[in-house]
């Protein structure tokens, strides 16, 4: 018993730490492939090089987060079968279907347009080069429709049935298990909060590159473009976050409990507990401070509503209320740090001093790495927060793992660390050193072979495409000297 | 017209297109110390860089739509094949991010070379002994696995693993004569001989072996009246082995590759063959594993619109890059 107990956990950690280093890349991924679009449309638009410059920067980034999501992904898409076999077995006639959708509508789609998008603008010209960079991007967002949908449906699962043989089955309609409860709010959220983690990476490196020398132009309008982000789409992020935190009160209440640390129901309105140390032991939160009442305002919009805390639910059915307490403070903090940007950009630009002000730059560097943060404290909320049910209310996640010896699958979860530690950990590493370069005119592309002294190939312009970037062109690679 | 059946074929046509499309990919990964290091090495990479990526995707689509179709077996194989997975997948990270990092950091170029081969041939190995593990026979009791934990290690998954190695070389190998010129393509020709001597010495010798293995797979084989249904696959895969290496020797452009892709189809057609209907031999029919209609029926309709759109932009993106690799008169 002991020993399944172990393995158990054993799978438990791997499947966080494989699917937490996972989601970072497609957070970035999917904003940056929208951002690139919108890059080379305004430059299609327009005909500024500065768009055209900044394209072919990011796009030299985007090739490596890229490459790191898809490898990360894959292994994804075999935890399920190597570790949570029951799960797969059960699950599968459901979210199988759902999942092969994925690949088919979107994986796909990425990945068949993705050399066209880092190779060939010189072999398709400018408009199809442009609709293959739409592809990728468009493929992005559908990925996250439909694993959003899987996981809504294990949060908030509907239109199935459980067979004799234990499956869960699909009921009359897909549409009732795609459209379940918690996925429009979840997808909302989710993908809001990708385009904010690619916003504040891009403003970071805009204020870097504004701190060095504030009338780069390239660095102006990347950090320009992330501050609108920054100010118009963190409040909207802010509204679905808590329509989101609204549905999960509906379905999920006792996730919402262990958020808010409400260990004791409150008949006559809850109080908003700011800070505290949650002691599941004693079942309260020590040194709180709290505001009277201000919980049911927000859930309910009624000061004195009744609130029911975690005494209404049976021990073994709590999640953990520390981390879930925890992770939900770190991403409702940086959603108001994020605002907070926001709002003293936009003092800025009101000013005319969008570019000078350097205090807002550094604030910005600070920032850039917090989309990650939000995205990772909020997976962490609501995946510990359906604790213990890896699908709500119906399988435990105690009963749905491999029958795997606790050695077998503490190696591989050393063998996951260090490997991603390292080769993650090294393109990121490879990511910055890309950023702390000053973008500039006559940007390159995604470089094939650099043997020669200077040789660029991919997306590298002709004359006619960058009237800016004149070097010499590749002898070999899977370049092309000629326009098209 | 039964559903059950036309899934095991989505399922053999996306194993089928992930093994020849990544099989070059990674094939080229296994040469790659055989190329010397700059302008070989560079273009041999490039020749892959803009498909391998998709490619890769009929892997997930293979595993993704096993999930979906037939989620017990998937249930099953995973686990029993558990440690083969984690090292293909851990080597296919190494494979994939070296694509992008060794353009990235010239002073490490030779360490990236080093991981995109290593990468490349634990993946084909372990892929090689996952279906060698999966045709020799896996435990079930109940709807899991009930075998022990080395059950995947074996001469006949040694065996299956090294051919899965040899054919993917062969095929990177004359991918490269397709995409190369000059004393390249004339390097890649000699390899690919190697390599294509060596597929089909292991296809033969797992060919036999499988008969050895088990008495249903020697009767499928060797007994009147299956015999003359499946007599041609043998006969056809040593005509095409024959043509595919004069086809090297002979000065030949594409053809190789296409051939080598012919012998790949023909020796999976074969194991099709053997295996038939199981999903998990002697355990799991196909029907046994299958997942319900309704999803059989959803899932259906996304692949009859999908897939021919897939394959229709595959097909334009390997157009888009079709040619010499970077041939001055390519155009």
């Amino acid at each position: 018993m002991l020993e399944n107990l172990d393995a158990l956990l054993l799978a438990r950690i791997q499947f966080a730490f494989t699917v937490s280093f996972h989601f970072f890349f497609p957070a970035f991924s999917i904003g940056l492939a929208s951002y690139l679009a919108v890059l080379e449309g305004l430059w299609l638009k327009t005909g500024k090089s500065v768009y055209l410059d900044l394209f072919k920067y990011w796009l030299k980034i985007f090739a490596i987060a890229f490459a790191m999501g898809v490898v990360s992904g894959i292994v994804m898409s075999y935890q399920f079968g190597t570790n949570w076999s029951v799960f797969s077995d059960k699950a599968g006639p459901v979210i199988g279907p759902l999942m092969a959708y994925e690949v088919l509508t979107a994986f796909f789609l990425e990945a068949g347009f993705l050399g066209v998008m880092l190779f060939g603008m010189n072999k398709v010209g400018k408009k199809l080069h442009f609709a293959a960079t739409l592809m990728v991007a468009l493929g992005t967002f559908v990925s996250a429709f439909w694993i959003l949908s899987v996981n809504s449906w294990m949060q908030t699962p509907t239109g199935y049935f459980v067979a004799e043989n234990g499956q869960f089955m699909p009921g009359d309609s897909w549409t009732a298990i795609i459209f379940n409860p918690s996925f429009p709010y979840r997808l909302v959220h989710t993908v809001m909060a990708a385009y904010l983690t690619t916003a504040f990476v891009v403003g970071a490196v805009g204020a870097w590159h504004l701190l060095k020398d504030k009338a780069n132009p390239h660095a102006r309008t990347m950090f320009s473009m992330a501050m609108w982000m920054a100010a118009i789409v963190t409040p909207a992020q802010i509204f679905a976050g808590d329509m989101h935190g609204l549905n999960t009160l509906e379905h999920q209440p006792a996730k919402v409990m262990a958020m808010e640390g409400h260990f004791q129901s409150h008949p006559d309105g809850a109080p908003l507990i700011l800070f505290g140390i949650p002691d599941s032991e004693a079942k309260e939160v020590r040194y709180a401070i709290e505001i009277p009442k201000f919980s049911s305002l927000i859930l309910k919009h009624d000061l004195d509503a009744p609130l029911a805390g975690l005494d209404t639910i049976p021990d073994d059915e709590e999640p953990p209320v520390g981390t879930v307490f925890w992770s939900f403070r770190v991403m409702v903090g940086i959603g108001f740090a994020m605002l907070g940007i926001g709002l003293w950009s936009l003092w800025g630009r009101v000013r005319g001093k969008l570019y000078d002000m350097s205090w807002l730059h550094r604030a910005a560097v600070l920032m850039g790495p917090s989309g990650f943060a939000a995205v990772l404290a909020g997976w962490i909320t609501t995946e510990v927060g359906r604790q213990p049910y890896v699908i709500y209310g119906v399988l435990r996640t105690a009963d749905a793992a491999s029958p795997l010896d606790a050695p077998a699958v503490a190696a591989s979860l050393l063998a996951f660390i260090l490997v991603y530690f390292t080769v993650f950990g090294i393109g990121v590493w490879y990511i910055l050193k890309l950023m702390g370069k000053a973008p500039h005119a006559g940007e390159y592309g995604v470089k094939r072979g650099d043997t020669g002294p200077i040789r660029t190939a991919g997306i590298t312009p002709g004359p006619t495409q960058n009237p800016l970037g004149d070097e010499t062109l590749p002898t070999h690679g899977p370049s092309e000297k000629e326009p098209v | 017209m039964d559903l059950t059946v036309i899934w095991a074929f989505i399922i053999a046509f996306a194993v089928f297109a992930y093994v020849v499309m990544d099989g070059f990919d990674l094939g080229i990964g296994i040469l790659f110390p055989a190329f010397a290091a700059g302008r070989e090495r560079d273009r041999a990479m490039n020749s892959i860089a803009p498909v391998w990526d998709g490619n890769e995707t009929w892997l997930v689509l293979g595993g993704g739509g096993l999930f979906a179709a037939f989620p017990l077996a998937y249930a099953v194989i995973l686990p029993a094949t558990y440690p083969l997975i984690i090292a293909m997948l851990l080597g296919l990270v190494f494979r994939g991010v070296a694509f992008e990092y060794r353009w990235r950091d010239p002073g490490h170029q030779a360490f990236w070379d080093k991981a995109f081969t290593g990468g490349s041939f634990v993946a084909a190995l372990a892929q090689g002994m996952t279906l060698g593990a999966l045709l020799q026979g896996i435990e079930v009791e109940g709807r899991a696995y009930a075998g022990s934990w080395w059950d995947w290690l074996t001469p006949y998954t040694l065996l299956t693993g090294l051919g899965t190695v040899a054919g993917y070389a062969l095929l990177g190998a004359s991918w490269l004569i397709w995409k190369l010129d000059g004393e390249e393509q004339a390097h890649a020709r000699k390899l690919a001989i190697r390599w294509g001597a060596a597929t089909i010495v292991l296809m033969g010798a797992v060919s036999l072996y499988n008969i050895a293995l088990n008495a249903d797979y020697a009767a499928r084989w060797l007994s009147a009246p299956e015999v003359y249904w499946v007599a041609p696959v043998p006969i056809l895969t040593a005509i095409v082995a024959l043509s595919m290496l004069r086809a090297i020797l002979k000065d030949r452009n594409s053809k190789p590759f296409w051939l080598g892709i012919a012998l790949f189809f023909l020796g999976m057609s074969g194991l099709g063959v053997t295996i038939w209907p199981y999903a998990v031999p002697e355990a799991l029919t196909i029907w046994d594993a299958a997942a319900p209609e309704r999803s059989q029926i959803f899932m259906l309709v996304g692949v009859a619109i999908t897939l021919p759109l897939i394959i229709g932009y595959t097909a334009w993106a390997y157009w888009v890059f079709r040619g010499k690799v970077a041939d001055e008169g390519y155009h």
